[in-house]
């Protein structure tokens, strides 16, 4: 557990590095210091920036906690349509009385977009249409008339062009003032305490709704109270990402929790910790300039850090599963190496010194070239020591261990095939020949007790009994020279 | 609030536009409709397939596409005042395909290489890249001819003063109309010319593959002309509208007909009043023409379906075996 949060912690480093870099190549095209503004940013004296900053934090965490459950829910894009549908309610709000009131602001979003979710229901359930153009139909229709709203505060109503309503679109985390601070501390104590009251209510009825249902609980009750804190949670995050982009910072941190752990609480609190790392970056770089939108910045750290999860996440990233699929075929390469060897000793009946490179190849069907990269591998996986200028490889105990296992593993499971399974003796070996490489220690046991410790194969070959292994290892360490396999 | 919305004029909103102003609003009427019915046509496929919010997702994700066909241009031209001539059509276009193809192979790559489900990958294909282009224009403005407002709503309104297109002295029409309405023929085209390979490989991929059409070249194909389509009507409309355009039309008249050809022939009709109603609209609320249209198109669909549940209320089976059961004994 604890590696990975080491893991984890490296990666986030790993991830910020880059727009480190980033960031210095904008402050170039500025006229204000750089410097200069990263110490007044770190320094965090200014209150606009302390707000700005808090109003990120909070922000992270409201939406990576909702954010997990509709990505769990595959609800994604229903926080899109909503977080586009919330317009008209702030244009709403922003009217109600000629000023940028937060609360007002709040409660028209709010509404605005549990009417739109509410649209989305109505129209899959009244027509043929499909949920992805009930969601579209919502989002563009909308966010068409929020567009309608806005353009007409800012021709018609008088201050209405210095209103900061344009600010909503793309975002400005440097116009959060004390009052928005408040209300973002608000709704994201009381989203953090509903959720921590109905954790166990949301967990079942994201994963399992028949279940909660059979189990007495309102399912359709808990989906609208998600939607309610949903909708709360995009009006946090409008002033500093703006409407365009809030989906973003919902879809993208849970995502990347996502691919790093299974359980949910775990997939919560990491999601809170990309949302606020994602969203101070983005609010220190906007601040770095005059004039740069702050949404934008936010969902390019967030997507970083997806892309980082991506291919390093220890458990589903790209790259670390091609390096595990890299390295589980060399081992197969060289257990197929070291069974080659064991089959030629055993062809000799155990006689004589090592295996010479030439039979190897003859047996495996190689030339010497390949032989050669083929015991090289084994010398440096230290289950074999090279003689004779490398043409005869001589199995170390751990490599006599290891090659009796293998062999028994495979003709073990052969004479399960032809005893259980009825397969012919002919058919077996393919089979066997995959599952030789998986079989745990537990298996073989079982498959040796239900076989009656059976001393041959279908093919009449011997088995390699536990002494034969245990032979290996039992002789002192100093013996590396002497090839095993001797009788 | 009360000098918000201004006073209807007959006149000056309703005639006006038709008569002496004709030059002017002819040119947006044109532009409206063209773009709402290549991208009504085009998204009847959207919904059929179930990818309206690929749809979604191209539309926004041109933008960078776009900002960089602007810096690509910046870069071979010395001179700014033929920027928007055939060879930035060119950038343009080129632009929004390859956008669009990442767009695509990102989304794919995260849902087939995680266990990320496609809904998610869908928001974070298209937000990742449209913030990519925000912040491309943002930080190159001095090249990149596109303002915030115009990626939110378009600028149709201004499309009668774009340079014009030429032939010889003579002035034909606004270059973005030209172009829109050449996408537009060519949609129409290509829908007649591939409509059996269109409808088939949309309702049923089997039979498709039985009938020797290759799927995977049709998806990429529409994928391909929708990002056409959107780049030639993001000036108009902007990258978010878009999805309106794309969408209504086909909603609407895909719940009075099930069959295509009408489909697509409300498809226009839709296009067409919803740009008439919508360019009044905007002339009367003195807002954004574009948002206008997409709310004349929204109310056109609502009232469509106002009118279906009507009717369905009128003729409920159950209603009437309830009326004729009353009639007998119950049954036991």
């Amino acid at each position: 557990m604890n590696v990975r949060r080491w893991i984890t912690f490296s990666l986030l480093c790993l991830v910020l590095l880059p727009l480190t870099a980033h960031a210095s190549s904008i402050g170039d095209l500025s006229d204000t210091s750089l410097g200069e503004q990263v110490k007044r940013f770190l320094s965090l004296k200014d209150p606009s920036v302390r707000y700005a900053l808090l109003g990120s934090i909070l922000l992270g965490i409201n939406c990576g906690m909702l954010g997990s459950f509709i990505v769990v829910r595959k609800l994604s894009l229903m926080g899109d349509a909503l977080s586009h549908a919330v317009l008209p309610g702030v244009a709403m709000g922003f009217l109600w009385n000629m000023e940028k009131d937060p609360v007002a602001i709040l409660i028209g979003a709010v509404i605005a977009g549990l009417l739109g979710s509410f649209v989305v229901n109505l129209i899959t359930h009244t027509t043929r249409l499909k949920e992805d153009t009930a969601l579209g139909m919502v989002l563009a229709g909308f966010f068409a008339v929020g567009i309608c709203l806005v353009s007409m505060i800012q021709r018609r109503v008088q201050n209405g062009n210095q209103s900061g309503i344009d600010k909503y679109l793309f975002g400005q985390a440097a116009a959060i003032n004390t009052d928005d601070v408040f209300l973002m501390a608000i709704v994201t104590i009381s989203a953090l305490v509903v959720m921590g009251v109905f954790y166990k209510e949301f967990l079942v009825s994201s994963f399992d709704p028949g279940f909660a249902g059979v189990s007495g609980l309102p399912v359709k009750f808990f989906h609208y109270l998600l939607m309610l804190l949903l909708a709360f949670s995009v009006v946090i995050a409008l002033q500093a990402v703006g409407v365009v982009l809030v989906s973003a910072m919902l879809i993208t941190p849970a995502a990347t929790a996502y691919l790093l752990t299974d359980r949910l609480h775990r997939m919560i609190s990491m999601a809170m910790i990309f949302g606020v790392v994602s969203g101070a970056i983005g609010c220190f770089i906007s601040f770095l300039k005059p004039g740069l939108p702050t949404g934008p910045f936010m969902v390019l750290a967030a997507s970083l850090c997806f892309f980082g999860a991506f291919l390093f996440g220890p458990r589903h990233g790209v790259v670390m599963r091609w390096w595990r699929q890299l390295s589980r075929s060399h081992k197969v390469q060289r257990e197929n190496t070291l069974k080659a060897v064991y089959q030629v000793l055993e062809e000799r009946e155990f006689k004589g010194e090592g295996v010479s490179l030439r039979e190897l190849a003859q047996r495996r069907r190689e030339t010497i070239e390949e032989a050669r990269q083929q015991s090289l591998a084994l010398v440096r996986n230290r289950l074999a020591s090279l003689h004779e200028d490398g043409n005869l490889i001589l199995l170390n105990p751990d490599g006599w261990q290891r090659a009796c296992a293998i062999v028994r593993n495979h003709r073990l499971w052969e004479l399960y095939l032809t005893n259980a399974a009825d397969y012919p003796a002919d058919h077996v070996h393919e089979d066997a020949e995959k599952i030789e490489h998986v079989l745990g220690e537990e298996v073989v046991r079982q498959l040796e007790r239900r076989l009656d410790y059976a001393k041959t194969d279908p093919h009449g070959k011997p088995i390699p009994s536990l002494d034969d292994l245990q032979r290996g290892s039992g002789i002192s360490q100093h013996d590396d020279l002497v090839g095993y396999g001797q009788n | 609030m009360s000098d918000l919305i201004p006073l209807f004029n007959f006149q000056d909103y309703v005639v006006m536009p038709w008569t002496e102003e004709l030059a002017h609003f002819g040119w947006i009427i044109l532009m409206g409709f063209f773009v709402a019915a290549a991208c009504g046509l085009v998204g009847n496929y959207l919904i059929l397939r179930r990818m309206a919010l690929v749809g979604d997702a191209i539309s926004h994700s041109i933008l960078p596409g776009l900002a960089g066909a602007f810096l690509v241009a910046a870069a071979f031209q010395s001179n700014q005042s033929d920027e928007r001539g055939l060879g930035f059509s060119i950038a343009m276009f080129i632009g929004a395909l390859l956008a669009a193809l990442l767009t695509t192979v990102i989304i794919e790559v995260i849902h087939k290489k995680t266990r990320v489900k496609q809904d998610a990958a869908i928001g974070i294909a298209f937000s990742s890249l449209f913030a990519l282009g925000v912040v491309m224009i943002n930080l190159f403005s001095a090249d990149i001819h596109l303002d915030a407002d115009c990626v939110l709503y378009g600028e149709i309104t201004y499309i009668p003063l774009e340079n014009h297109f030429m032939i010889g002295d003579k002035e034909i029409a606004p270059i973005p109309v030209v172009r829109m309405g050449i996408v537009a023929a060519i949609t129409l085209c290509l829908i007649i010319a591939f409509y059996k390979e269109l409808l088939v490989s949309s309702f049923d991929s089997g039979l498709a593959a039985s009938l020797g059409i290759n799927a995977t070249a049709v998806h990429y194909g529409l994928m391909a002309w929708l990002s056409i389509v959107v780049v030639s009507a993001f000036e108009a409309v902007g990258a978010i509208l878009v999805i309106a355009m794309l969408i209504l039309p086909g909603a609407t008249a895909s719940l009075l007909t099930t069959r295509l050809s009408f489909i697509m022939i409300l498809t226009v009709i839709h296009a067409a009043l919803s740009t008439v109603l919508g360019v009044h609209l905007g002339l009367w609320l003195d807002c954004s023409t574009a948002g206008a249209m997409v709310v004349a198109g929204a109310f056109l669909f609502t009232l469509t379906w106002a009118a279906k549940q009507v009717q369905a209320l009128l003729h409920r089976p159950d209603l009437r075996e309830k009326d004729q059961t009353i009639g007998e004994s119950p049954a036991v």
